[in-house]
């Protein structure tokens, strides 16, 4: 099964910025950093919970607001020497729309 | 395309640190091969002491093991030791005949231990002190033999010294000098060491000079063979103090003598043969140890640590110009420019170090220039020494001597064992010893390091920095003192055992590094002292405080903050990118924390043209409420002076039932907090209360607290409340380099805390009395009094002129207490009080700078920044019905 959901167009995600998706099963953030590159991770960080949604993006990195974990959008892997992982999902632009896939986690 | 190959000539801990450095920048652009002389991987030096004492293993030690060569790819020859540079060819090659051809040479050859030409000097038993295989002699001597005698009581012969009483032996120490450490203490201090070494069971020999050592079937020395003179021929012992008043210089036109720094084995492991190695050697071994004056004392063990020289002999046959040491500039660059040079066998600008702190500040400089960044210089370092011997705590740095022109601070209690003495020149500090009571080490070396003026604190300087006993971890200042399983950092829960054996195993040297790993100090900061003693403790003289001076602003540039916003005025940059362009930042765009700090350095600068950037400020800042652990926010009104009415109190409590606000609570600055609500709520709760934004949540004015006042006070003598109201007024909107808290008290009973904010007002009979830089946070600080107002128009211009300077001067992050102790109040004085128009002027920018702040909640409950705090909502159940569609996966891209 692979899903394909429309989140929103493109623009209204800031650059370095996100976007909140609720679903049923928690939130999802869904990540755009300055090279307009797209990613989604559960919006749970590995170390207490935080919601890294609400975090400041960098490159390929976003930082939790809680303690300051960064954790790495492309593969939800916190960065070293902190140790730890969230789900990450599929997600892409289409004629300048996002789309995330919850099939499965990556 | 083919790689350069770097080759690097030393495993030791400067060129494996260069390595290091170069690989953290360009991972993929060398090749690289390392000659190592020991068969062992790269290892701490600085703790064979500890191993020598049994306080730690070989294993302990080790840095980078043979698989982390191999995992980043680096060809490891070990035990191979290179007997020539070709310079032509470039290539070197090996004893055993391996060859490597380069395009970049890094020699890393450390130093070789000065060994006394005394006859009976390459008798078995006689050992230097510089690797793994000397410890191992040691060590194995301590378990068949009594009696140790080390010649050298510098800080290496001492270490030794401790090491082998501990294993048992009988230990002598014999030194040329009147007094131990003559090149990091004055005779009081190194009395008192002695007297400690001396309880330990450690005996001293002084002002004895070595004749002899004597084997079990060896003649007395032929007369004319040489040693006469001064008994030592062609090496001479370093006496600075003799001929030369400057530690970190060394005496002239001595060629042969060891460089001056005094710690002997950080260097490369690249050691030439030893005396005692040499063909010939007899099988007798050291019977006893004969002195100038006639005296001889038993010795089955000698340990030569009389210094250190560098190790050159490689570079000199190879043609690279040495003088005490490979001759280096700025950039680590010998006088070939193919070739470069760190380390103990590196001078740089007349200095080579022995320290390990040098070392590391070398090695990063020139794995910039290895990784052809080229926009880093290596300008030398002020070293400090730290003894390391369990139980005995001793300090110093820079010129301890003192003499012309310098004052000496001294306090001596012979009770407690203490005695601290800082040199000071021109109101700095130049040198210092600290003996008994080391916790203040730090302190005074950052002051001394950066140059600081200290008149002012110059009552205070020998109590010490007091925030080391503050909150967090029971008062404690003193981390040699504390057991293992002691709390240190109260925030994060981090024992004293888990960071020393997180320095231990990791490798740790920098504070930065603790925080990173065991995440203590990370926080509040309130432990940043003890950590840096627990460091300084483990690691010995490798650690070094950061170099306040010259901070860059984060790791994502070599600029300081003060060098960036010099640049955003001159250069007119406007925009974050623009600013991070300019200065080349090294990451994409920036960091955490270098982003919020742009993002207030061109708001500051530029008032009314620059954007504001959300993404780049920190969440609370973004949504305009503060984040709880469980994601919702919190929302406190502003409610100026603490003054309210029903009307507004009746609109909160409807509010709070309205959205179900599950906790409303008073907080310190007399105001109440909405605690737990829904981010996608905030601006309806924000409509609803029609109250302006209490900035509750930013590096902004955060509230003004005060006392009733004269209204209704019967001890009042001034209207503080409204004093205070006006002063929030005018500050209302305000952002800065962090929280700005002011309080106005009535009269000098204080009831409003006045002294313990940024800025405190406090009124007397005649006006008002202008308090700042206090803080009640983490590190207690009362204010300091800064002039006395007449009127409330006085209060409002001083107040707002030193916020404004605060505002331009300071460092993101830091509170007004920080500032003000590195500019000095002198300065804050000179600026706010005695320049009145400066003062106007900086009264003006303040209020222009306010001047069109809008308030961002009214702002955001009209739709502003709207999908900041609306979520996407999503039913899987539901997907075709409602807005989202779903689409295949074979769509484009």
């Amino acid at each position: 099964m692979s899903e394909w959901m429309r989140v929103c167009p493109l623009e209204e995600i800031p650059k370095l910025g996100s976007r909140v998706v609720q679903t049923g099963n928690g939130d999802i953030a869904v990540f755009r950093n300055g090279a307009d590159a797209i990613f989604a991770l559960r919006d749970q960080c590995p170390h207490k919970g935080g919601p890294l949604s609400q975090g400041i993006v960098s490159d390929r990195k976003v930082t939790c607001p809680l303690h300051g974990w960064a954790v790495q959008l492309d593969s939800g892997e916190a960065v070293a020497p902190d140790c730890g992982c969230t789900n990450r999902y599929r997600a892409r632009v289409d004629k300048g729309e996002v789309y995330i896939n919850l099939s499965e986690p990556k | 395309m083919k790689k350069a190959r770097l080759v690097v000539i030393g495993n030791g801990m400067a060129g494996v640190r260069a390595l290091e450095e170069l690989l953290k920048l360009a991972p993929d652009l060398y090749d690289i091969t390392v000659f190592g002389a020991e068969p062992h991987g790269n290892y701490n030096r600085i703790l064979l002491s500890p191993v020598l004492a049994g306080e730690m293993t070989i294993k302990d030690i080790m840095l980078n093991d043979v698989d982390w060569y191999a995992q980043n790819g680096i060809t490891l020859h070990l035990d191979k030791k290179v007997t020539q540079i070709d310079r032509v060819r470039r290539k070197v090659i090996a004893a055993d005949g391996t060859e490597a051809a380069y395009d970049r040479l890094l020699l890393a050859t450390g130093s070789n231990p000065v060994m006394l030409p005394v006859p009976g000097g390459d008798l078995p038993g006689v050992v230097a002190y510089r690797d793994i295989k000397d410890t191992d002699e040691m060590i194995e001597a301590a378990s068949h033999y009594r009696h140790a005698v080390v010649i050298g009581g510098g800080l290496l012969g001492l270490e030794a010294a401790n090491g082998l009483r501990l294993r048992g032996m009988d230990v002598t120490v014999v030194h040329l000098m009147p007094w131990l450490m003559e090149r990091q203490l004055d005779r009081a201090a190194a009395g008192l060491l002695q007297q400690s070494l001396e309880a330990k069971g450690l005996k001293f020999l002084l002002e004895k000079q070595t004749e002899q050592i004597i084997g079990t079937s060896m003649l007395p020395p032929l007369q004319g063979e040489g040693w006469g003179g001064d008994g030592f021929g062609a090496v001479d012992l370093p006496h600075p103090h003799r001929t030369h008043p400057h530690p970190n210089l060394p005496p002239e036109g001595e060629g042969t003598i060891a460089p001056p720094p005094s710690r002997g084995r950080l260097g490369g492991g690249w050691v030439d043969s030893l005396p005692h190695e040499r063909e010939g050697a007899r099988s007798s071994r050291v019977t006893s140890i004969r002195f100038k004056d006639g005296t001889e004392i038993p010795a089955d063990l000698v340990v030569m640590a009389v210094g250190i020289r560098p190790n050159t002999g490689l570079a000199e046959a190879a043609g690279l110009h040495c003088s005490r040491g490979v001759v280096v500039d700025d950039t680590m660059q010998t006088y070939d420019p193919r070739i470069y040079a760190v380390g103990e066998c590196a001078s740089h600008r007349g200095i080579a170090y022995g320290l390990v702190a040098p070392l590391f500040e070398q090695a990063r400089v020139c794995a910039n220039h290895l990784a052809q960044l080229g926009i880093s210089r290596y300008t030398g370092s002020v070293t400090s020494t730290k003894l390391k011997v369990t139980g005995i705590d001793l300090f110093s740095a820079g010129d301890f001597m003192g003499g012309e022109g310098s004052e000496e601070i001294v306090l001596s209690d012979s009770f407690r064992g203490v005695y601290k003495k800082l040199v000071v020149k021109d109101d700095k500090i130049v040198g210092g010893v600290l003996y008994g009571d080391t916790a203040d080490g730090s302190w005074y070396f950052q002051l001394l390091r950066d140059g600081q003026n200290i008149r002012e604190l110059r009552d205070r300087l020998m109590s010490g920095q007091s925030h080391l006993g503050n909150s967090g971890h029971q008062g404690r200042s003193n981390a040699a003192s504390m057991p293992d399983d002691m709390e240190v950092c109260g925030c994060n829960g981090v024992c004293k055992g888990t960071i020393v054996k997180a320095i231990k195993e990791k490798g740790l040297f920098t504070l930065e590094e603790v925080r990173k790993h065991t995440k203590a100090s990370s926080s509040c900061g309130s432990c940043t002292g003890l950590v840096e003693q627990i460091l300084a403790s483990t690691v010995g003289g490798a650690y070094q405080p950061a170099d306040a001076g010259r901070k860059p602003l984060c790791g994502c540039t070599d600029y300081t903050h003060e060098e960036i916003r010099k640049a955003i005025i001159e250069r007119k940059l406007k925009s974050i990118p623009e600013a991070m362009s300019f200065f080349e930042w090294r990451n994409v765009d920036g960091c955490a924390f270098c982003r919020p700090a742009l993002n207030y350095y061109l708001l500051c600068a530029w008032p009314h043209d620059y954007r504001d950037d959300p993404q780049s400020r920190f969440i609370n800042e973004r949504a305009h409420a503060n984040i709880q652990k469980d994601g919702t926010y919190s929302v406190v009104p502003r409610i100026y002076g603490g003054v309210t009415t029903p009307a507004q109190l009746r609109r909160i409590a409807e509010v709070a039932e309205k959205y179900a606000i599950p906790a409303l609570r008073c907080t310190g600055g007399q105001r109440i907090n909405l605690l737990g609500v829904k981010k996608e709520n905030l601006p309806k709760v924000w409509a609803d209360l029609d109250m302006p934004s209490g900035y509750a949540y930013g590096k902004s004015i955060r509230t003004v607290k005060t006392c009733v006042g004269s209204e209704w006070c019967r001890f009042g003598v001034q209207d503080s409340t409204n004093m205070g109201i006006a002063l929030e007024r005018a500050l209302d909107r305000m952002w800065a380099p962090h929280k700005v808290k002011l309080a106005v008290s009535g009269c000098p009973r204080n009831c409003a805390e006045a002294t313990i904010k940024d800025i405190g007002i406090v009124g007397v009979e005649s006006g008002w009395e202008i308090y700042v830089a206090g803080n009640g946070g983490i590190k207690a600080e009362v204010a300091l009094f800064l002039v006395k107002a007449k009127s409330a128009e006085e209060v409002m211009e001083y107040a707002g002129a030193f916020i404004q300077l605060y505002r331009e001067e300071a460092r993101y992050l830091d509170r007004t207490v920080h500032w003000v102790q590195r500019a000095g109040m002198g300065y804050v004085k000179q600026r706010i009080v005695e320049d009145s128009a400066g003062r106007k002027a900086l009264y003006e920018r303040l209020k222009d700078a306010l001047r069109d702040e809008k308030d961002p909640w009214r702002e955001r409950a009209h739709g502003f920044e709207a999908q900041e705090f609306a979520p996407v909502r999503f039913n899987r159940n539901n997907i075709q019905g409602g807005s989202h569609e779903r689409v295949d996966e074979g769509v484009p891209a």
